[in-house]
């Protein structure tokens, strides 16, 4: 943990001055922002604004595409991750990520879950069942599929697959889950269980969410940004940003004005 | 409305319907003729000493064991060969090098080979293997058909690992997995009914080859389980029966397309199922 700042939040993930580019295209320039421990961080703005791009600096996962690189600086366990320094899987264990579209591996219920734990642990059986129940339960799902547990996550239903990669995620103890547009693909029903989720794993987890529907970054969220162009226009309390947000272009955002 | 043209249009459209037809109902019907033909006349030769006994000198009574066995025993050992290389170059291809210059002229020459004329495989290993060996062999002739199995299996790989979604990908790599490991637990288990299907085409395409074994495997009256001698196979003995002027040896030879056709047609029927089961998933 880091320093405290006035509010009494400490600052698990520090970005400072943080640019990244897509060949020639730059999609973030000189992003700042602190991402506060075991609160919710939402990420706001029209497509192509570069919220998407932020989270994937964050987990490094834009390494497995060529000519995509980042300048600046995340500061993260008193390390900046993009000096490329420590190990890139251990630093992805530690930040774990949800996707838009639903991800479960060809594989049974089971594996998807044990599949993280078995790559950095060996444990016993016995204890391998308990850590992927533990991991259902804290994703809501337990309940759901317990009595199929050998049948392949595919036969899910897409908010059923989608809590289950959020069970995935949280197998592997990490400390910061990343979220992008995980509700985009779901119906409204689906949508308000990982949501109650998002509330509830903020208590052990820092989360950031990246989100195209603004009610659901007021509903979730504590801290909001709101980008646009690759540039962080405003960074607040969700209250603040939704209620009497600083910046005109916020506004118009938010009023839907545009985007 | 344009009476005329419009007239005129439903001739065209009649005309190329006709056309169409006639066309489809050529193709098919040389076909049925096709498998007509070989049912009646192979059905002839078809019992149980064809599995049992050898190729018989003419005049005598015999089967095709020496050949079967030699076919299986070919295929079976170029499948074995070529199969992982196929899969890691096709792997190469789609995960490790997919933009790369050197995955750009893979490719190319894969095409090639894809499309050469078989007789050049046989040539080659004619070259490679049997001139150096001093004399034919069952290896060259699983060899020679090994170089046929590669291409088919690294272009259906590489098709089917690209059909995988890349947010599969990055969901694995994100929980930390190294990428090796990525694609051996979830891209290849993704695409493993493609894969099969991509093997299963690959038999089917080597065991009606006639022209790399005359070059290579040669031929055998005998029995001969022996890698390091001639080696019996179907397509060379129906060739050999069929030249010949003998009218059991023609019915031997009929059997012995029956049965290759036959093996074909269940290893597609095969690998339509898995294709289907792919789709579903």
């Amino acid at each position: 943990m880091s320093e405290m700042n006035p509010s009494g939040l400490a600052t698990r993930i520090d970005i400072r001055g943080l640019s990244f580019y897509y060949g020639a295209n730059q999609a973030l320039k000189d992003v700042s922002v602190p991402l506060y421990d075991r609160k919710v961080t939402a990420f706001i703005g029209p497509s192509g604004c570069g919220k998407s791009t932020l989270l994937r600096v964050l987990n490094r996962i834009y390494e497995l595409y060529p000519n995509q690189r980042a300048t600046g600086e995340v500061i993260f366990d008193g390390e900046n991750i993009l000096n490329g320094g420590q190990d890139v899987n251990i630093l992805r264990a530690k930040v774990g990520m949800v996707f838009q579209k639903p991800t479960p591996f060809p594989m049974t219920i089971y594996d998807n879950i044990a599949f993280g734990i078995r790559l950095f642990e060996r444990i016993r059986k016995s204890d391998l069942d308990g850590r992927v129940e533990h991991a259902l339960k804290r994703a809501a799902l337990w309940s759901e599929v317990k009595d199929k547990l050998q049948e392949s996550g595919l036969s899910l239903s897409g908010g059923q697959q989608q809590r289950l990669c959020i069970a995935r995620s949280v197998a592997t103890s990490p400390d910061v889950i990343l979220l992008d547009e995980p509700c985009s693909a779901l119906d409204p029903m689906s949508t308000a269980k990982i949501e109650e989720l998002i509330d509830e794993l903020s208590n052990e987890y820092t989360i950031v969410i990246v989100t195209h529907n603004m009610q659901q970054a007021a509903r979730v969220a504590e801290k909001t940004g709101f980008f646009l162009n690759g540039r962080m226009v405003e960074f607040d309390s969700t209250h603040k940003i939704f209620t009497n947000p600083s910046d005109k272009r916020t506004e118009d955002y938010i009023t839907g004005r545009f985007g | 409305m344009n009476r005329g043209l419009y007239a005129r249009r439903r001739l065209t459209s009649r005309v190329f319907l006709t056309l169409s037809v006639l066309a489809a109902g050529f193709g098919i019907g040389s076909l049925a003729l096709i498998l007509g033909t070989l049912l009646t006349r192979g059905l002839n030769g078809v019992s149980l000493k064809m599995f049992v006994q050898m190729t018989p000198p003419p005049g005598s009574d015999g089967g095709l064991a020496n050949a079967i066995v030699g076919s299986l025993i070919m295929s079976a050992l170029a499948v074995v060969v070529g199969t992982p290389i196929g899969i890691l170059a096709g792997t190469y291809l789609a995960e490790y090098g997919r933009h790369t210059r050197i995955s750009f002229v893979v490719r190319f020459v894969n095409d090639i080979l894809l499309s050469a004329p078989s007789i050049l495989v046989g040539l080659f290993v004619y070259e490679l293997f049997v001139i150096h060996m001093g004399h034919f062999s069952a290896i060259a002739g699983a060899a020679a058909l090994a170089v046929l199995v590669i291409p088919v299996v690294v272009r259906t790989t590489e098709n089917m690992l690209l059909l995988v979604p890349n947010t599969l990908r990055e969901a694995a790599a994100a929980l930390g997995t190294p990428r090796s490991f990525v694609i051996r637990t979830v891209t290849w288990r993704a695409a493993r009914a493609g894969i099969l299907t991509g093997i299963l085409l690959a038999i089917a395409r080597i065991s009606g080859e006639t022209a790399p074994l005359l070059f290579t495997a040669l031929n055998n009256q005998f029995w001969s389980t022996d890698l390091n001698a001639p080696m019996a196979s179907l397509p060379a003995v129906i060739f050999q029966f069929a030249m010949s002027p003998y009218e059991d040896w023609h019915r031997l030879a009929w059997a012995g397309a029956l049965l290759i056709t036959f093996t074909v047609l269940s290893l597609s029927i095969l690998a339509r199922i898995f294709e289907s089961k792919r789709l579903s998933q």
